[in-house]
């Protein structure tokens, strides 16, 4: 009787098991859901990317970097965008945030957020970027592991010059100490008369709020200059008649050059660019492809971009997509018939002021020192016969 | 009736427009068309025009007290400007410097994990030792973002003592030499005289 009970209760658990078992997609035999034969998705608050694509920031614990080689054109969406915070990412209510303006001004100020934002605003795309952006050391290294600290957003928000005008500039002001609201109350001496021509405090960062990572709710833009002399959080401004000689901007954010000498305050990023494609880790085939980077410049606009596919023998002007724009990532293009012969080809960015992308002999050769901050080497790639493409060793680059 | 207030306005409109050419001349900029790029594509373009439009003072934000300032105004910088009464001790910030520091710059300052802060005769690394210009650097970024766990929770007694104690450490005063407002600013730090401006300009130059 309690076999026949047992059967019947295995039997009706089989049958249940049966009804309910999840039938998966049979990829042998290629049966898959057209998706034009049946409804899709509704409509999403947020919106996410297609489950196909995988972009992603490699991570550290004080750093992320931008997989520049997964992005086309030139804007850095904002979850992608470089990170590096020095006591990590601070959660402030706008509502309890203030911006202190004080030092040599006339009338000190205290600024909410939505005071800020009753300001005239102007919005500018820029890129900031990282002053120690290099990494080398093994072929097998990606865009984003060799350059990914830089990034390309647009900025919108109040100009530096407005808010400072507002609190009234004395006459012996030549620096600021801007510090934000992290944990490592990040400061950095600015000199104003640099910054006061077009630096701003950003609110917004692709056309919305800035995120965390960046700033929220408020940050220093200093287009051209080193990342990390602007300051993200922002909490206080203070006008000054010397630099402070804050600990970023001594032990830190400071590179040995020739003769045994220390530069400091090297607030301006040099012209520098990168082949994205094709590159690490890609696989390419004999044929036309079109080679892509980005090329920038702190000082203005990039010029030229020229390209080899022979190693540096010869050099070709790549074309820049327009409208090219002041300390801005601009997009460059190349197209190249690949013959199969293994070969290196390389970028080389050229600024408006006529400064060339140098070499990593030439940079060795003018500083004595082989890397440190503001190191902007021409670096390129090397494809094999097989098509295979592995970062080119940046000491072997004429 | 239509075409007759047409031709009163648009008499009007020709007055208008003349008044104001020759009575705000100063002020034409304001009527300037914003269809004529003036600096094509650059972020700046017309900016000019609207500032013209823009009062000289907005009067938004509000005025900050001093006690206000005082609050957060806590950097020091070389003068020694704004650095608290107090004086600090080797000895005292030894203590310190085993229980608060030492777990991420070694008990000896230059064992790691992290920076190294104390000099040696092998040293590689940047430390205060060979590398920091200013020693008020040390009491600002102690008392700004140390320890790294609990940022900003040093009493200005305990920064000096431990200011103090890495001085010593580095060998650049003697442990009893008391750090206070007066001496920090004047202790030469061995790598000060290392330090140069920046003086690269771009152009076709290699710095």
């Amino acid at each position: 009787m309690v076999g026949v009970l047992l059967g019947v209760a295995v039997a009706f658990v089989v049958v249940k098991m049966w009804n309910n078992r999840i039938i998966e997609p049979d990829k042998d035999t290629k049966i898959v859901v057209d998706p034009s034969k049946v409804q899709g998705r509704g409509p999403d608050k947020a919106g996410y990317r297609s489950k196909y694509e995988r972009l992603q920031k490699i991570t550290s614990t004080t750093a992320a970097r931008t997989p520049l080689q997964d992005l086309y054109g030139t804007i850095t969406p904002s979850d992608l965008h470089f990170e590096r915070h020095h006591a990590g990412i601070p959660e402030i209510d706008p509502e309890k945030h203030e911006l202190l303006i004080h030092g040599l001004v006339e009338q000190p100020l205290v600024l909410k957020l939505k005071d800020l934002k009753r300001y005239p605003s102007v919005t500018r795309i820029c890129f900031i970027e990282c002053s120690g952006n290099f990494r080398y050391g093994k072929r097998e290294m990606t865009p984003q592991e060799v350059c990914g600290l830089t990034s390309q957003s647009e900025w919108t928000g109040v100009l530096l010059s407005t808010i400072l005008e507002e609190a009234g500039i004395k006459p012996q002001a030549e620096w600021f100490l801007a510090e934000g609201a992290d944990g490592a109350l990040m400061a950095r001496s600015v000199p104003l008369k640099e910054a006061l021509a077009e630096a701003m405090i950003a609110y917004a960062q692709n056309g919305e709020p800035i995120r965390p990572q960046q700033g929220y709710p408020m940050r220093l833009v200093i287009p051209g200059f080193e990342g990390n002399t602007q300051i993200k959080w922002l909490r206080r401004i203070e006008l000054s008649e010397k630099p402070f000689m804050t600990r970023e901007e001594t032990s830190k954010y400071t590179e040995k050059i020739a003769k045994g000498k220390i530069r400091m305050f090297s607030l301006v990023m040099d012209a520098r660019s990168i082949i994205t494609y094709p590159a690490y880790p890609k696989k390419i085939e004999k044929g036309w492809h079109e080679i892509r980077g980005i090329a920038w410049s702190g000082r203005g606009k990039i010029k030229k971009v020229l390209i080899s596919t022979d190693n540096g023998r010869k050099w070709n002007e790549a074309h820049l997509q327009g409208p090219v724009l002041e300390k801005a990532h601009t997009a460059f293009r190349y197209m190249w018939n690949w013959d199969g012969k293994p070969t290196r080809i390389l970028s080389k960015a050229i600024d408006e002021t006529g400064y060339i992308q140098p070499t990593y002999s030439q940079l060795v050769k003018a500083r004595d020192s082989k890397g440190g901050y503001h190191f902007n080497p021409i670096v390129g790639w090397d494809i094999e016969k097989s098509g295979e493409v592995f970062l080119a060793d940046v000491k072997d680059i004429k | 009736m239509l075409d007759s207030m047409n031709k009163i306005s648009s008499f009007l409109f020709v007055v208008g427009a003349l008044l104001l050419a020759i009575s705000c001349s100063d002020r034409q900029a304001e009527n300037v068309s914003y269809a004529a790029p003036s600096g094509e594509g650059e972020w700046k373009e017309n900016l000019d025009h609207y500032q013209k439009t823009w009062p000289q003072k907005f009067g938004i934000g509000r005025q900050a007290s001093k006690e206000r300032i005082k609050k957060w105004d806590i950097d020091v910088n070389p003068q020694g400007e704004r650095l608290p009464k107090g004086e600090g001790l080797a000895s005292r910030g030894k203590e310190i410097y085993l229980a608060k520091c030492a777990s991420c710059h070694g008990k000896n300052g230059h064992e790691g994990p992290y920076d190294q802060l104390v000099v040696t005769d092998t040293s590689k690394r940047n430390t205060i030792g060979n590398y920091w210009p200013y020693a008020t650097t040390i009491f600002d970024y102690v008392r700004r973002a140390m320890p790294f766990n609990a940022p900003g929770s040093l009493s200005d007694q305990e920064v000096y003592d431990v200011t103090a104690y890495l001085l010593y450490r580095n060998k650049i005063i003697e442990e009893e030499y008391p750090v206070n407002a007066n001496t920090l600013p004047q202790i030469e730090m061995p790598a000060k005289s290392r330090f140069v401006l920046d003086d690269r300009r771009g152009g076709n130059e290699i710095k």
